[in-house]
């Protein structure tokens, strides 16, 4: 095969047309292959999510879970592959995807409050130029309300506790009002009492028909909250009903070892295809 | 510095000797007031507007913390001008016509940006060193251009180099307003794009996922650092620019931590630091103006980030102190309380008391001293023949710090696997901010009353 | 080009000196992601320099040196300071700090200037080279190196002198601490070696370095060969003595080929010579921006070059496997027209390369392989199988995702080994056994 550049562009089928990806479901991934330098690498990943349900992925660090939720949504290259939602392209599917990302990819010390934040995932209905009206501040309160944070609305977010940090976060991707949400790691580093928030978030969003797919660290946790797993360790391990998939001997192929040839010659790769020694 | 002059160097008279002309108070007043004549009023009032929106604009700068990408850009103007006089006087323009130069800079501006963008890009070569290379660089050929036009065409080319400084008194009237209208171009486009800006600088994975187009926003924000930049070239030179774009900022950001009081404030304190600093200028001729804007601009934050309220750091470090006070405080007042439930026949702290408990705690003498003078002056120590006592007040307090201490002790014996003689770090500082949910929560956990704690405090 | 002893000699010298003890300066600060402080200290010595001046109202060096020095260590101490109690971003910290110690530097000369003293402001940026001239020069070359000569040096070249010599003791003498400190600091400072001591060292030394620098070259060139010699060398070497070496040869290269440019361009163009510190530093520049094409290690070129023959080699990897597949089917001769389906680079560029490696031959219009093409054809085979075998086997990816996958990996030189040689891939077909 030829490297990216030089191959011509096959016209892709659209995914809902293979039997085993469905045009309603809220995200088709079809061998779709990440690969850069020395990261994590994502090698043929197939899934299809059935609406309407909270789902897990679960593996070791450096399993490249983010890395899928980041190549989904357009924030990191695919090497190969197509992403599909409810049947059409990202571009037109966004106004139905929500994202949380992780909690330290921002600045805390911003200088905007809590509600400011939430207000954000607002922008993209207010449209370009146009102030924040009232309308919309109260629709962000209501979110803030709904993660238990609205006594806080007008603390600086460098005033708020990590496990309050992330509620803010989870309100500003409550107030995209999306029908399908990715979540990288809401549950880590938090209290008790949050996690308790968040969970409760989730199951409220199920209740209204919502998607929900969260990159998860605690396998304690996985059959009491969620759905559907995916087990990933660079390429899907397993996927599918918790009660199904979260078997022992599963979880001992993704956490047994790595796939130490593949990374080598994923690495061999990237190398050769930037053109360094 | 001129080494070959004949200046007699013994003779170099010191710095208190030659008076200063101060300008009189009537003088001042004319001019803050605007009262003093067309060309000053001008003058001032383009610093003015520029500190204005160089403060607004600086705050998206450093917010995404492009900060010193601003300083190559502005030395990046240096050969854009160069060029732009050579093209104009070979099209048969006058080279001297200040849109001119200023599009040239504002070219070359941009052209180092994205060169700073290239370097990143292609090589393995980091932020720093790529605007180290682009800034010295492309400064270095703007002074060979203006070297080659200073001794080609010098007598058109008088005022150029002046560019580099700033000079106000240069200012004709045109030029003055041109510089306004740019400024004022750039505080309604950061305006009207602030929140577009806040969303990108604060989360640009979040705004590429949500649709919005991150590169062309950061290239609107950049594009408005350029304007100001070309801007205050005439008014501080491309040196100084820089600090026009930084100091306001980062001034306010001492001052508030809402956004848009961070804008206000931080064009507040740009444009007043144009203002003071273009009087000063109009009334002590001798004075660089561009030094004393930046200077004042200087002043201003060393005051922010000294007095300011909350994150100033008089404010924080006295913050602090009374923190460490207070909690050892709490420590004695617990000590204390240890040492009358133990000796309920002399329950006083005499002197020998006290000094082993400093010991203990590692308390200098003086601050011994401190703590208890503290403690009596909040009632919670008396005085009496035989000692300090607590008082109904202190004796409360130590308790409830006693009793915080031992339920935090015992949480983390039982359920954190900590080994009793491990807690000692953690118990004591967090037996001083224990929340009354959480001591509830506490008790609740251990259900009965908890134990004393029986390791012995040596 | 008209040079003489008398007024090149010792400007030339002066570049040359202080492009060197900027260069070997600068390569830990660029390995440190320092570059910035370098600049931000060569700004704010101004104003120690001048308080210097005005105080001692002289120009020994001494004083300047020391007051240079304070005013560099205040900055990265005042930077530290703003950084840490402010909070604030690095880069604005030390934005702040330059420029008002630059603005105060600036202002004092204008003092300075009102009391006749003379200190010029440009001369600070750009400094005089050109006023470096030798009056009493020397006819011969032989006549150089006598005591009597030596005495007549310009302060400069002396200063410079000394600095570099300071510059290269510190960095012969202190060599490992200096890289483990860029390297690992919290390990230095682990080991005993006082990495925040070192640190301000350096910041000494820059400073010293500006000082010696400023009167000659001015604080263009200063910049400039604290960043640009050091990157140069780090594009094309990646251990740090060579990196050493080869900036101070950027550096000379830089300082003599700008000066002679500097003269020579404009004389060609009949024009009167041009600033010689800014011709350093576009020389720098310029040394630079071939590094970044050129290196064979890390430039864009040999970038380019090497994924281009990589894309040639998989083509040509291609073309093969697809005639080895079909000859397992039976079909001995393949028209070139099905091949075109097969690779997206230029067919005909592709079979001519295959045929200059006698690989395959083509006989009216049939491509086939010969035996060396079949032989390098069934391992390419063998690879991709293999690689199916383990995808499937060890990664459990579905069967029929595996042969995208397996095209990407048989171009690398790793082949899955496996405890015993599997016959076949999970489609069923025969893996080729090795050479």
């Amino acid at each position: 095969m030829t490297p990216a550049k030089a191959q011509p562009r096959k016209q892709p089928e659209a995914l809902s047309q293979r039997p085993e990806h469905s045009p309603e479901s809220p995200l088709s991934v079809h061998a779709v292959t990440v690969a850069y330098q020395r990261k994590p690498v994502l090698w043929d990943i197939d899934y299809d999510a059935p609406p309407n349900k909270l789902i897990a992925i679960v593996g070791p660090n450096g399993a490249g879970k983010s890395t899928l939720i980041k190549a989904c949504l357009g924030l990191v290259p695919r090497a190969a592959g197509q992403v599909e939602f409810w049947g059409t392209t990202y571009n037109r599917a966004r106004a139905r995807v929500g994202y949380v990302p992780q909690r330290e990819s921002v600045d805390w010390d911003f200088p905007v409050s809590a509600l400011d934040v939430v207000c954000m995932g607002r922008y993209r209905a207010i449209g370009w130029c146009r102030p924040v009206t009232r309308k919309h501040k109260h629709a962000a309160t209501q979110c803030l309300e709904q993660v238990g944070m609205q006594d806080l609305a007008h603390r600086q977010i460098s005033q708020l506790s990590g496990g309050q940090q992330q509620r803010v976060f989870l309100a500003r991707a409550l107030a995209q009002q999306a029908d399908l949400y990715f979540m990288d790691e809401p549950f880590a580093g938090v209290d008790a009492a949050t996690e308790r928030a968040i969970v409760a978030v989730l199951r409220e969003l199920k209740e209204a028909g919502k998607t929900v797919i969260v990159v998860h660290h605690d396998l304690q946790t996985v059959t009491e909250y969620f759905d559907e797993v995916i087990l990933l360790n660079m390429r899907v391990v397993a996927a599918g009903p918790v009660k199904r998939v979260f078997t022992t001997q599963n979880l001992q192929n993704t956490y047994g070892g790595r796939l130490t040839l593949l990374t080598e010659a994923a690495e061999a790769l990237a190398r050769a295809e930037a053109g360094t020694r | 510095m001129n080494p070959s002059n004949a200046t007699p160097e013994n003779n170099a008279t010191s710095l208190a000797d030659v008076s200063t002309a101060w300008p009189s108070l009537e003088d001042t007043l004319r001019v803050l007031t605007l009262r003093a004549g067309f060309n000053t009023n001008t003058v001032v009032a383009g610093a003015t507007l520029l500190g204005l929106a160089a403060g607004v604009v600086g705050v998206f700068a450093l917010l995404r913390k492009r900060s010193l990408v601003t300083d190559a850009l502005s030395h990046a103007t240096l050969p854009g001008i160069a060029l732009a006089f050579l093209a104009a006087t070979a099209l048969g323009y006058t080279g001297r016509s200040l849109p001119v130069l200023l599009t040239g800079a504002a070219v070359t501006g941009v052209a180092a940006i994205a060169c700073i963008q290239l370097i990143l890009k292609h090589t393995r070569l980091r932020e720093d060193a790529a605007i180290g290379i682009v800034l010295s660089v492309s400064f270095g050929a703007g002074v060979v251009g203006l070297s080659y036009i200073q001794s080609n065409a010098a007598a058109n080319a008088a005022g150029l180099s002046k560019f580099i400084y700033g000079q106000t008194a240069a200012m004709s009237v045109a030029d003055a307003t041109f510089m306004g209208v740019i400024a004022a171009a750039a505080i309604a486009a950061a305006l009207l794009l602030h929140k577009e800006f806040a969303l990108v600088c604060f989360n640009d994975a979040f705004a590429k996922v949500g649709g919005w187009p991150v590169a062309a926003i950061d290239l609107a924000m950049m594009t408005l650092v350029v304007l100001v930049t070309v801007a205050g070239l005439q008014a501080v030179g491309l040196i100084l620019v820089v600090a026009l774009l930084i100091i306001p900022a980062v001034a306010a950001r001492f001052w508030t931590q809402r956004l848009s009081r961070l804008l206000v404030l931080a064009g507040a304190l740009g444009a007043l630091s144009g203002y003071l600093g273009a009087t000063a200028s109009a009334l002590l001729p001798r004075q660089p103006a561009g030094a004393v804007i930046v200077l004042t601009a200087g002043t201003i934050f060393t005051i922010s980030m000294l007095f300011a309220p909350r994150r100033g750091v008089i404010a924080n470090t006295a913050r602090h102190a009374r923190l460490r006070l207070r909690i050892a405080g709490e420590h004695l007042l617990e000590a204390a309380h240890d040492h009358a439930r133990d000796h309920p026949h002399t329950p006083h702290l005499d002197r020998a008391t006290r000094y082993s408990i400093a010991r203990q705690r590692g308390w200098h003498p003086a601050a011994l001293a401190a703590i208890t003078a503290l403690l009596v002056a909040r009632k919670r120590l008396a005085t009496t023949r035989r000692g300090l006592t607590l008082t109904p007040r202190g004796a409360a307090d130590g308790a409830r710090v006693r009793r915080n201490h031992d339920l935090w002790t015992a949480y983390l014996i039982k359920h954190a696997d900590v080994a009793p003689n491990h807690v000692d770090w953690s118990v004591d500082q967090v037996e001083h901010v224990l929340s009354t949910e959480l001591i509830a929560q506490l008790e609740d956990e251990l259900q009965t009353q908890p134990q004393t704690e029986t390791r012995a405090r040596t | 080009m008209n040079l003489s002893i008398a007024t090149d000699l010792f400007p030339l010298l002066a570049g040359i000196l202080a492009a060197l003890v900027c260069g070997l300066l600068g390569n830990f600060l660029v390995l440190r992601k320092l570059s910035l402080m370098g600049d931000a200290i060569s700004h704010s010595v101004l104003p120690g320099l001048v308080i210097a001046f005005l105080l001692t109202a002289s120009r020994n060096p001494l004083p300047m040196f020391i007051g240079a020095t304070i005013a560099g260590v205040a900055t990265a101490l005042l930077t530290e300071a703003i950084k840490r109690f402010g909070k604030v971003d690095p880069g604005a910290s030390m934005g702040v700090v330059f420029s008002i110690l630059f603005a105060l530097g600036v202002l004092l000369i204008e003092q300075a200037a009102a009391r006749q003293i003379d200190l010029d402001a440009d001369c600070v940026l750009h400094g005089q080279l050109e006023t470096l001239v030798w009056y009493a020069a020397p006819d011969s070359i032989n006549a150089l190196f006598s005591t009597e000569t030596l005495r007549d040096v310009p302060r400069q070249i002396t200063t410079l002198s000394i600095a570099l010599a300071a510059a290269l003791a510190a960095i012969l003498l202190l060599f490992k601490e200096l890289r483990l400190a860029a390297f690992d600091p919290a390990l230095a400072t682990a080991l005993g070696f006082n990495a925040t001591a070192l640190h301000y060292l350096l910041m000494i030394l820059v400073a010293a370095a500006t000082v010696a620098s400023f009167e000659a070259v001015g604080s263009i060139l200063v910049i400039a060969m604290l960043v640009c010699p050091a990157a140069t060398a780090r594009l094309l070497t990646d251990r740090l003595p060579a990196q050493l070496w080869v900036s101070a040869a950027a550096a000379v290269a830089a300082a003599t080929l700008g000066y002679l440019a500097s003269i020579a361009i404009p004389a060609a163009l009949d024009k009167p010579a041009v600033n010689a510190a800014g011709s350093m530093t576009l020389a720098a520049g310029a040394i630079l921006t071939a590094a970044i094409l050129i290196s064979p290690t890390h430039g864009v070129l040999a970038r380019a070059i090497r994924r281009q023959r990589l894309a040639r080699t998989v083509a040509k990897e291609d073309l093969l496997a697809t005639l080895y597949r079909a000859q397992e089917n039976g079909q001995h001769e393949v028209t070139t027209t099905l091949l075109k389906a097969v690779t997206g680079r230029s067919l005909a560029a592709t079979i001519q390369d295959a045929q200059r490696q006698n690989l395959l031959t083509i006989h009216k219009g049939n491509a086939a392989l010969t035996p060396q093409g079949t032989h390098a054809a069934r391992q390419l085979v063998r690879k991709h199988r293999l690689w199916e075998h383990y995808l499937v086997g060890k990664a459990g990816i579905a069967p029929d995702h595996v042969h995208d996958t397996a095209e990407r990996l048989e171009h690398t030189n790793i082949e899955p080994a496996t405890a015993q040689s599997p016959a076949t891939d999970p489609h069923g077909r025969h893996i080729p056994p090795p050479a």
